[in-house]
């Protein structure tokens, strides 16, 4: 019987090493999953790169894998948020290393990974300091710039609702990046808040098949 | 310059302005900041569909205090709520929304608008200035038109009408107008051209204090 629900959430990171790179889902407040990230601060791994779209702000979520000094780099759209002061103090001090990708760019990149596309042409960017250094090319009289795929090792993402199979359900607006950063890691985590019988959550409302996740962890609340 | 002749108005009324550009059944972005004003004066007997890049369509105003739902935010961080007939989608259908030209307007803010149409809104280039993004290029080149809101000029009173941007920029030739405190602009291939100049004042006025040349509207 497959069932993905961990016993332990730390089980989750048993192939966890140094230098791995991690996609971590959540825009603003919404949608962090938070209890994935403190077990991840509890692993010793080191020089990690975390793809995401915010640098964390206060003292938890990314803030506190930043403030452990886990973190080698960092690829992201918007590093300056509220009180991101642990980023701003590593940045300014050039404790770490930001990769800036407009947010578009992120999503796609990551979507690329997870279909299997070696990359995409896109008009974003083009004739600015991102692009600085990529392939261009003229499209229907249009220019675009060449983006690579974004892959990781784990992604850390919040869902509402699994099976154990791992089908998943979000919720309003914390989805956003989950269900493409599930499609791009060859190890995918989501912490839900409720796990149901296989079969309750109806096949046209599946937002992310199960195939794409390899382990569950529930956290009530 | 003398600066005594101007006679701006204000952020709600540029809002107000916008809001008169915008038709039934438009999907519209407002970027962060200035330009959600805008949705302040949206005429509520029309349907008009809000679009957050986080993954909202249909997105409605704050929620009155103590029905804060955290995971119903806008670009912002700030809590809203959704409209009936609203939607949730993940980020790529999102942004294939706005990258694939199928949002008619996007409101961005800006620090310079040049003539032929290029923005600078990201980033002052200051060494020490931490850069960030989010969705501002994306949108900027995606959406069928680009409205730009801002102030005329830096509080310094220096212009943001430029032939250059000093600036590093957002989008290369991507807004079709700009909406300021002192008038309404629309990039032509000949350059700025005047559609309206706010309380009576006179193109020289305004040209005064715009280092872009703005050439008389019909």
């Amino acid at each position: 019987m497959i069932n993905k629900i961990l016993a332990k959430m730390e089980d989750a990171f048993s192939g966890l090493k140094d230098s791995a790179t991690i996609m971590v889902g959540g825009f603003g407040g919404s949608g962090i999953p938070h209890d994935l990230i403190d077990c991840l601060v509890q692993q010793d791994a080191r020089d990690l790169v975390i793809i995401t779209n915010n640098a964390g702000s206060g003292e938890t979520g990314i803030a506190a894998l930043l403030k452990a000094r886990r973190v080698r780099k960092i690829i992201c759209s918007y590093p300056r948020m509220a009180d991101s002061h642990h980023f701003e103090t590593l940045y300014r001090s050039k404790q770490i290393e930001l990769e800036l990708v407009p947010q578009g760019n992120l999503a796609e990149r990551i979507r690329a990974q997870g279909a299997g596309l070696g990359g995409f042409f896109t008009q974003t960017a083009y004739g600015t300091l991102l692009a600085h250094g990529k392939e261009t090319r003229l499209i229907n009289g249009k220019n675009y710039v060449f983006e690579t795929p974004l892959a990781a090792d784990f992604a850390l993402i919040r869902a509402l609702r699994a099976d154990r199979y791992g089908n998943l359900v979000y919720r309003k607006a914390a989805r956003n990046f989950g269900p493409v950063m599930a499609t791009a890691a060859k190890t995918t985590i989501a912490q839900v808040s409720e796990i149901v019988e296989i079969g309750e959550i109806d096949p046209e409302t599946v937002v992310t098949p199960g195939i794409f996740v390899k382990h569950v962890a529930l956290v009530r609340g | 310059m003398s600066q005594t002749n101007l006679k701006p108005i204000t952020r709600n009324e540029i809002a107000q302005k916008i809001a008169l550009h915008i038709d039934e059944g438009s999907y519209v972005n407002l970027g962060i900041g200035m330009p959600t004003l805008v949705a302040n004066y949206l005429p509520k007997d029309k349907d008009i569909f809000l679009h957050s890049e986080n993954g909202i369509l249909g997105m409605g105003p704050a929620p009155e205090k103590g029905q804060e739902d955290w995971d119903l935010i806008n670009a912002g961080k700030q809590p809203v709520t959704l409209e009936p007939g609203g939607a949730f989608f993940h980020q790529a259908d999102s942004f294939a929304m706005m990258r694939g030209g199928h949002l008619d307007i996007c409101v961005l803010g800006a620090f310079q608008v040049s003539q032929t149409g290029d923005l600078a809104s990201w980033h002052t280039g200051e060494a020490d200035a931490i850069p960030a993004v989010g969705g501002a290029m994306d949108l900027a080149v995606g959406a069928k038109k680009t409205f730009v809101m801002m102030e005329h000029q830096t509080k310094d009173g220096v212009s943001k009408l430029v032939e250059k941007c000093s600036y590093p920029l957002t989008g290369v030739a991507c807004v079709a107008m700009v909406f300021t405190d002192l008038g309404i602009f629309e990039i032509t291939p000949q350059g700025f051209v005047v559609k309206e100049l706010f309380n009576g004042m006179s193109i020289e006025t305004v040209q005064a204090v715009t280092q872009a040349q703005l050439i008389k509207g019909n």
